[in-house]
């Protein structure tokens, strides 16, 4: 059973997943779990690219999709060493009691 | 030969470029010198004028025309003067009468401060009186009456340092930019209808075309009508004629009595064949002088300051030139500016010698008994009264009685009416000037013998106003006596004097035995267009029938003045103590000049609401506080994001993110479809 | 079977995506979240991209997310307290979501047909296999970048040792 599926689905299903990261990113309160949505909205952003590398017979979709890897995993880690410094002095990992940029 | 006619304005202009730039530092003497020079020669040049063209074969019009001044499409004005026997006349009397009085300020300004701007500002006077007169066209004239608008005022505040001078100055030029406001208005339509203002095109362009009546031409020759009631102080412009007499006497004889009030009749005259095409523009001229002359001889019976009654006696005779230039009779309108030249011009350098012989009194209730201190003075003011009185032979009654005649047989439905009104004024003309005759040089006397009122320089001009102070000895006492004026200041008088006896004599009508020389003498300016001509038609008996009445109306006037201030000098002060509050109303001028003040004071006091508090106050300042505020109101609105809180900069990041996906996605259409 | 894998797996990864949205607890977010990365990496492999599922599972889930649920052990995280947040957020934050989602779709359904449809294992019987293909063209013509990056990962590692490290 080889039924065909529309890239256009998976590329639904991509959006989909990014909106929801977005609205992770505006409900949580956790800080850790704000930057995990970021984490979704990335991976939402390679499933896309991997079906237009699919549809375009390219190779270099796939290519992009390693490089965003790369980097998820280097942004990763600098920003959970950040989350970690400001926990030390803040005691709290609540987003709202981290505003010492208010004007 | 007409080249020398540049030299009429242009002489006295040197004088006053001369006068006025190193005057200072030249002696009286050479100041005199310069400024009568600049006055003589251009009298002389007009001799030669009349000579030329009254020879026979002259031409009845010279013109040069120099460069041209504004050269556009559609306007084109040049330099040009013209002098026909109008311009003939009035050259006469702005030249001949401004030298006498020339010779006459070297004697009376003798001692003032600022000498040399006197006669540099007079000098100015000159040049831009004769601009008017010379004048081809209605710019260039409008320039001439500009000028000696501006020269009034120079000279009114001649004496800067007093207040009131400086007030009366202000007012006459304020008053006048009025009336000049209203030639403007007129210059405007006149380029518009007639596409030029030379003259010579637009009265042409009138009388070959006989069917142009009423209609825009009204509209202009009532807006001439308000220039020429501005500036020769008819009502309701007159105000600033009495507070005039601020200034230095000589400069009241001249400016405002001969030459600058006439300005507006000159213009009315000038523009006769624009007047006769529209009656009901002569009937509102007809009217305004004769109203004007009946109300300013009612205010100076009552005046005290005798150079205030000649004010008003000025006014009121120039309210009779403006009834001759209503009534068509623009040639009597001329007659008597020419005789009331003489004899006002006269009667003012004589109150001048009165007021510098008493050191400065001005108050007829000071004066008196001067007949036998001051003979030569008190002759000629004799023949000056006499004349305006209209007695005859003198010269006031021939053109004056020309006047009421024309007005009596006038094609003007109201003409009786007016030649009535008239009458009555020259009953009251002849009473206030022998009112004034009598209080001066007869009768007990008033004055100080010793007065203390006057010390040397500027400070007594200061004080005490209008006249010189002549001193044998300046580092003697201050007692002064009353004393006969020198013959530099009577020589003028005198000769003035005579011209007021035969001044007349070239008017005589036909009806008493003359030619009417003058009459004559102006047709060829009037004949065109004129469409007065009921003098042929009536008989000499009706006009001699006219000249008595007025002769026994004067002489009623000379007699009840008679009564009130020789025989019995109580009678006028019970007279006006039964109806005290009449008298005060008359005394004070009606009042006028308090109600002017108040309509001006309304119409700032609406201005000031309506401009000030609504306009500046509401819109302008409104505006720049509506900008401050908006951008307050924007920038505390906008503050609100930068709140340091995470979530929200991220919900700003979404709707931008949004925001941006849109423009991409729908700004290139070329991807939807 | 493209059809089922998409299905069953689509379904998983949104499963595990509102679950993130849900959870109180970060420690099950992180959780869920490795749940849609696996079925993630399925669906990467249903489209021929196996090296890149091979390197979701090893690297995204297997150390990313491992990192993460470290760190959420270490700081003690606990549950979420309800705290008054900023009302930005919602107010416009949600409209921005919904709009991005909203315009994403009409562009994908709108050329939905352009796009075409996918075949499973599609590149699986090329001759050459997906990893070499990926492979020479990241070591020939995207050399620099790929040099680039490992330098990158170097100074994220240096950095997050600095930043980590505690106060002397």
């Amino acid at each position: 059973m080889s039924a065909q599926v529309p890239i256009a689905a998976y590329l639904i299903l991509a959006a989909v997943l990014f909106s929801i990261g977005v609205a992770a990113f505006l409900i949580k309160r956790n800080l850790i779990t704000v930057f995990m949505s970021i984490e979704l909205m990335l991976n939402a952003v390679n499933l896309t690219f991997v079906a237009f590398a699919h549809m375009w017979h390219q190779v270099s979709g796939q290519i992009f999709v390693f490089f965003v890897m790369v980097v998820a995993a280097a942004e990763a880690a600098v920003g959970l060493a950040i989350i970690i410094a400001i926990f030390r002095t803040r005691e709290t990992l609540n987003v709202d009691q981290i505003d010492l940029m208010k004007s | 030969m007409p080249s020398n006619l540049w030299l009429i304005p242009l002489l006295p202009f040197a004088g006053f470029l001369v006068n006025g730039t190193i005057g200072r530092k030249l002696p009286r003497a050479l100041v005199s010198a310069v400024a009568l020079i600049c006055t003589a020669i251009p009298a002389a040049i007009v001799a030669w004028l009349w000579i030329t063209m009254k020879a026979a074969g002259a031409p009845d019009v010279i013109q040069i025309v120099g460069k041209p001044w504004i050269a556009i499409t559609g306007l084109t004005v040049n330099f040009a003067f013209t002098v026909d026997h109008l311009t003939l006349i009035m050259l006469g009397v702005v030249t001949g009468v401004g030298f006498l009085i020339h010779i006459y300020s070297v004697g009376y300004m003798a001692h003032e401060e600022g000498y040399w701007r006197f006669f540099a500002y007079l000098n100015l006077f000159m040049f831009f009186m004769s601009v008017l007169v010379l004048a081809e066209s209605f710019l260039l004239m409008f320039v001439g009456w500009e000028g000696v608008g501006l020269a009034s005022y120079l000279l009114i505040g001649y004496y800067f340092k007093k207040d009131s001078a400086a007030n009366a100055g202000k007012k006459a030029f304020i008053v006048n930019r009025i009336g000049d406001f209203g030639f403007l208005l007129a210059m405007f339509l006149i380029v518009r209808e007639f596409g030029s203002l030379d003259f010579a095109h637009v009265f042409n362009a009138i009388t070959v075309n006989p069917e142009w009546h009423e209609g825009i031409l009204t509209a202009i020759a009532l807006l001439l009508v308000l220039g020429a009631v501005g500036k020769s102080a008819q009502i309701p412009l007159y105000v600033w004629l009495p507070d005039a007499m601020e200034g230095p006497t000589p400069v009241s004889a001249l400016i405002h009595a001969a030459t600058m009030v006439t300005a507006g009749i000159y213009m009315v005259a000038r523009c006769h064949t624009l007047f006769d095409r529209s009656p009901y523009a002569l009937g509102v001229v007809a009217i305004i002088g004769t109203a004007t002359a009946i109300f300013a001889a009612c205010i100076g019976m009552v005046q005290h300051d005798i150079k205030r009654v000649l004010a008003y006696s000025t006014v009121s005779q120039l309210g009779y030139m403006f009834l001759a230039c209503g009534v068509g009779a623009y040639a009597a309108g001329i007659f008597h500016l020419l005789t009331h030249a003489f004899f006002k011009a006269l009667l003012f350098l004589a109150a001048g010698s009165v007021i510098h012989a008493l050191s400065g009194e001005q108050d007829m209730r000071k004066m008196g008994g001067l007949r036998k201190r001051i003979p030569i003075t008190f002759w000629t003011m004799t023949m000056g009264v006499f004349a305006i009185s209209g007695i005859p032979p003198l010269a006031g009654f021939f053109s004056k009685d020309e006047i009421l005649y024309q007005a009596f047989v006038s094609t003007n439905p109201i003409g009786k009416i007016l030649w009535f009104v008239g009458l009555v004024t020259a009953g009251m003309t002849s009473f206030y000037m022998f009112r004034l005759w009598f209080k001066t040089f007869f009768g007990p006397e008033h004055f100080e013998e010793h007065t203390d009122l006057h010390d040397h320089g500027a400070a007594v001009h200061a004080y005490s106003g209008s006249h010189a102070v002549m001193v044998a000895d300046p580092e003697e006492s201050h007692k002064h006596s009353v004393h006969e004026s020198p013959w530099i200041m009577l020589g003028p008088l005198v000769i003035l004097a005579i011209l007021s006896i035969i001044g007349g004599w070239v008017g005589v009508p036909a009806a008493m035995g003359g030619h009417d020389e003058i009459g004559h003498f102006l047709d060829p300016v009037f004949a065109s267009g004129a469409s007065a001509e009921a003098a042929a038609t009536t008989s000499h008996g009706s006009e001699l029938g006219l000249a008595l009445i007025s002769v026994i109306v004067v002489a009623i006037g000379f007699y009840i003045a008679y009564i009130f201030y020789y025989k019995k000098p109580r009678t006028a002060a019970a007279l006006a103590a039964r109806a005290p509050a009449l008298y005060r109303l008359v005394e004070n001028k009606f009042y006028i000049d308090e109600i002017y003040g108040v309509i001006v004071m309304v119409l700032m006091m609406i201005s000031r609401v309506a401009l000030g508090s609504l306009i500046d106050g509401g819109i302008v300042n409104g505006s720049g506080a509506a900008a401050g505020g908006l951008t307050k109101g924007l920038s505390s609105l906008v503050r609100r994001v930068q709140s340091g809180n995470i979530r929200s900069y991220a919900g700003w990041l979404a709707l931008g993110a949004a925001a941006v996906l849109l423009v991409m996605i729908f700004g290139r259409s070329v991807w939807l479809h | 079977m493209q059809l089922a894998l998409f299905i069953i797996f689509g379904a998983l990864a949104v499963a595990g995506a509102l679950n993130l949205l849900l959870q109180r607890h970060p420690i099950n977010s992180a959780l869920s979240l490795v749940v849609v990365m696996m079925s993630l990496a399925v669906l990467y492999w249903s489209l021929g991209a196996e090296f890149l599922a091979a390197a979701q599972v090893i690297v995204y889930s297997g150390a990313i997310m491992v990192f993460f649920v470290f760190v959420i052990m270490l700081l003690n995280a606990g549950e979420e307290e309800r705290t008054t947040g900023s009302r930005a957020a919602y107010i416009v934050g949600f409209p921005g979501a919904a709009a991005i989602f909203c315009l994403l779709s009409f562009v994908f359904l709108s050329e939905r047909h352009a796009f075409g449809s996918a075949n499973v294992g599609g590149y699986l019987n090329h001759i050459t296999s997906n990893i070499a293909e990926v492979s020479s063209l990241l070591f020939t013509k995207l050399l620099l970048p790929f040099e680039v990056t490992s330098v990158l990962i170097l100074v994220a590692i240096l950095g997050a040792v600095v930043l980590a490290r505690k106060e002397q």
